[in-house]
């Protein structure tokens, strides 16, 4: 057998900077390794000293695609802290915003990250010219999506009117109207979007894993309810760091965790298994044109289990809609007092579970921050997903490898770009990936 | 006339201004591909080039290994444009020049500190000479395609240099001060429409300060309204550290 030497330096259609290397001789793997060389930022060290206002602010600035998310959490976790109890008013708002969220970055990743892929070009760019259609769609559901967040929080980069306690500004509810209006004619779109995503073959591979979620009683979770394993049930938040244990690796910045098993899996794939039941019946029967049943052990399927969510979502906000505008919309008094102490807020971010905790003294200045971000999370599943795949396809040529390595990396959508703004990071020369936690972590 | 080569490049940063240049009405998106060529594109394209018409930058500069790739960059491009507050002023990565840099490697890397690489945040025309700027965090997707229009045409881009507070009152929006809050806006360039005092909030700054800002006003204001100099300058430091530290 001849060799193989892939060396992917910074994959594109990623966020962020992540290298992969495989090199084999003779049949045999030398070395295969997802790399992930980002440059941190001191987030932690730059949030100490701030107060609460400023601090959600600066967390949203962690990422540019999932700054709702990060800013949702850091303000769950402020709240969680000095004690802050916020209306169900707020409470059906910032859902209806996250919702935002998770459909912009699916259709971002499902049509502009993913199918090039599928449709043999390097970006979006090329299918203007040979799927105009395709790309406009993807462009009126992406607009759709900001939109939502615009009514909501004055824009979806870095939201606005967000903020600990409830909402700086409420939207117009003629907005909200015309909004929801505009959601249901979205679902035809999403029609087109799973039928589309029906026809593309993915990759038939399976490694079964740990699953990892937030999971509530009263719906599909995204920004509510207990960290839930597909191994060992739920757990408060307040556990995470006993479901997380972060361990370091010496060529990533970023560090790895494990719970149960060597490695699991968080994202659309992770809460689609937990949390299929919840899902809208429309939802449903998108995942059963896409062939999607739960649980699902195919990484490459979690483009579709996202598109199943976009249904899902959009559903959803056309309920919250309802719901809120039923209710009326009425101003309510942001939080005067707080108290010293430390919480934890955690969301099903785009790419998964997301996890902010803060320490506050009496005066609501930040003492403390740690957040674990959902690709972090992934990297040791993508490693063990790779030492899997790469026996199976050794026969193919170099290029099918790297290819079939990059489609599997970038169907975990990847967020690298905040994925090692945590902290404490050492480099421990002797640990290679895979190895047990090492103790200066 | 072949078509403009454009290029987009990210160094330390969040990646939100490179997403939100793809945030326009897929009619744009059309328009804007039949008259220029984007050649590079990393976060949403494979695609790769060795020269460029114009390149923007996002991200500031906080490794020394990044500071060689910018040079590069520079000599490939003709125009290099400053894309959002990071690589304009440092952004909220300049949050990290208040901490000794010894101090901020040892809390994030502990005993292999010496094995990393990091530097004070720079903007990026701390390094090589920048041709234009697209200010804000994130920036304003409408001024960008303004500034490429203007660049297609042959114009030369200019930014407002007006306080935010000129487009905030013509935004209707009740002052801050009045509120009873602090505001960045009487020293920030205008070119945002006050988006973020519209949505209920004030404004942090993060578009840099206008020319020739009037300090005295801000502090006359803030001493009008009883409100304390270190409170505004707190917010000031979130995105500014770096503009003040140039201005030293």
């Amino acid at each position: 057998m001849s060799s193989v030497h892939i060396n992917v330096h910074h994959v594109t259609r990623v966020e962020g900077h992540g290298n992969i290397i495989l090199n084999t001789n003779d049949g045999k793997i030398e070395q295969l390794r997802w790399e992930v060389p980002e440059s941190p930022r001191f987030f932690e060290a730059i949030l100490r000293g701030r107060h609460y206002d400023d601090v959600p602010h600066i967390a949203s600035r962690i990422c540019g695609i999932c700054s709702i998310a990060h800013s949702t959490a850091s303000i769950l976790a402020t709240e969680a802290a000095l004690g802050i109890e916020v209306s169900e008013q707020t409470r059906l708002l910032r859902r209806l915003l996250f919702n935002a969220e998770i459909l912009e970055s699916h259709v971002l990743h499902a049509y502009c990250l993913a199918a090039p892929d599928f449709l043999g070009v390097g970006s979006v760019f090329p299918l203007v010219k040979t799927h105009k259609d395709v790309v406009l769609r993807a462009m009126r559901l992406k607009r759709l999506a900001y939109r939502l967040a615009e009514i909501l929080a004055g824009r979806k980069t870095h939201p606005i009117s967000l903020m600990v306690g409830g909402f700086a500004k409420l939207p117009d509810p003629d907005d909200l109207a015309a909004i929801k209006d505009a959601l249901v004619e979205s679902l035809a779109d999403y029609d087109e979007t799973v039928e589309l995503f029906a026809s593309l073959s993915f990759p038939d591979f399976e490694r079964q894993t740990e699953y990892i979620a937030l999971q509530d009683k009263d719906d599909y979770a995204f920004i509510s309810g207990k960290i839930a394993s597909s191994d060992s049930g739920t757990a408060p938040l307040s556990d995470y760091l006993d479901v997380t244990n972060e361990f370091c690796v010496p060529h990533s910045t970023a560090k790895y965790t494990k719970n149960n098993r060597d490695a699991y899996m968080v994202g659309a794939l992770a809460r689609f298994n937990l949390n299929y039941e919840q899902l809208h019946p429309r939802a449903k029967e998108a995942a059963a044109a896409l062939g999607l049943q739960a649980p699902c052990h195919n990484p490459y399927l979690i483009t579709a289990a996202q598109v199943v969510e976009s249904v899902h979502a959009t559903e959803d906000s056309i309920l919250l809609i309802d719901k809120l505008l039923d209710r009326g919309l009425n101003e309510e008094p942001l939080p005067s007092k707080v108290n010293a102490g430390q919480g934890v807020g955690a969301v099903e971010a785009p790419r998964g579970i997301l996890f902010h905790d803060y320490t506050y003294d009496e005066n609501g200045i930040l003492t403390k921050a740690n957040c674990i971000i959902p690709t972090n999370q992934n990297h040791n599943n993508i490693q063990k997903d790779m030492e899997a795949l790469v026996p199976s396809i050794l026969n193919r040529s170099e290029d099918e490898i790297r290819q079939a390595l990059e489609m599997l990396v970038r169907a975990y959508d990847p967020c690298i770009s905040c994925s090692t703004h945590l902290l404490r990071v050492t480099f421990t020369k002797d640990a290679s990936a895979g190895d047990s936690p090492h103790k200066s972590c | 006339m072949s078509k403009p080569k454009v290029a987009f490049f990210d160094f330390t940063c969040c990646e939100g201004c490179q997403l939100d240049t793809l945030n326009i009405e897929g009619e744009a998106l059309v328009d804007l591909l039949n008259a220029v060529d984007i050649v590079e594109f990393r976060e949403v394209a494979s695609e790769k080039a060795d020269s460029y018409d114009i390149a923007f930058v996002e991200g500031s500069i906080t490794r020394k290994s990044e500071i060689p790739r910018l040079k590069k960059i520079r000599e490939r491009a003709k125009i290099v444009i400053a894309l959002g507050a990071c690589a304009h002023i440092g952004g909220v990565n300049c949050l990290k020049n208040h901490l000794a840099m010894d101090e901020a490697l040892e809390i994030v890397y502990e005993e292999r500190a010496e094995d990393y690489d990091t530097i004070p945040t720079r903007p990026i025309d701390a390094v090589i000479p920048v041709d234009y700027i697209v200010p804000g965090c994130p920036i304003n997707t409408a001024e960008l395609l303004r500034i490429v229009k203007e660049l297609l045409l042959g114009k030369t881009p200019e930014l407002p240099n007006c306080p935010v507070c000129v487009e905030c009152k013509m935004a209707g929006n009740i002052c801050v001060f009045e509120l009873g809050r602090t505001c960045l806006g009487p020293v920030t360039r205008a070119g945002c429409n006050a988006i973020c005092v519209t949505a209920g909030r004030h404004c942090w700054g993060c578009r840099g300060l206008v020319d020739d800002p009037n300090l005295d006003a801000q502090k006359d204001v803030l001493e009008k309204y009883g409100l304390s100099v270190e409170e505004v300058l707190e917010k000031f430091k979130i995105y500014n550290t770096c503009t003040t530290e140039a201005n030293k």
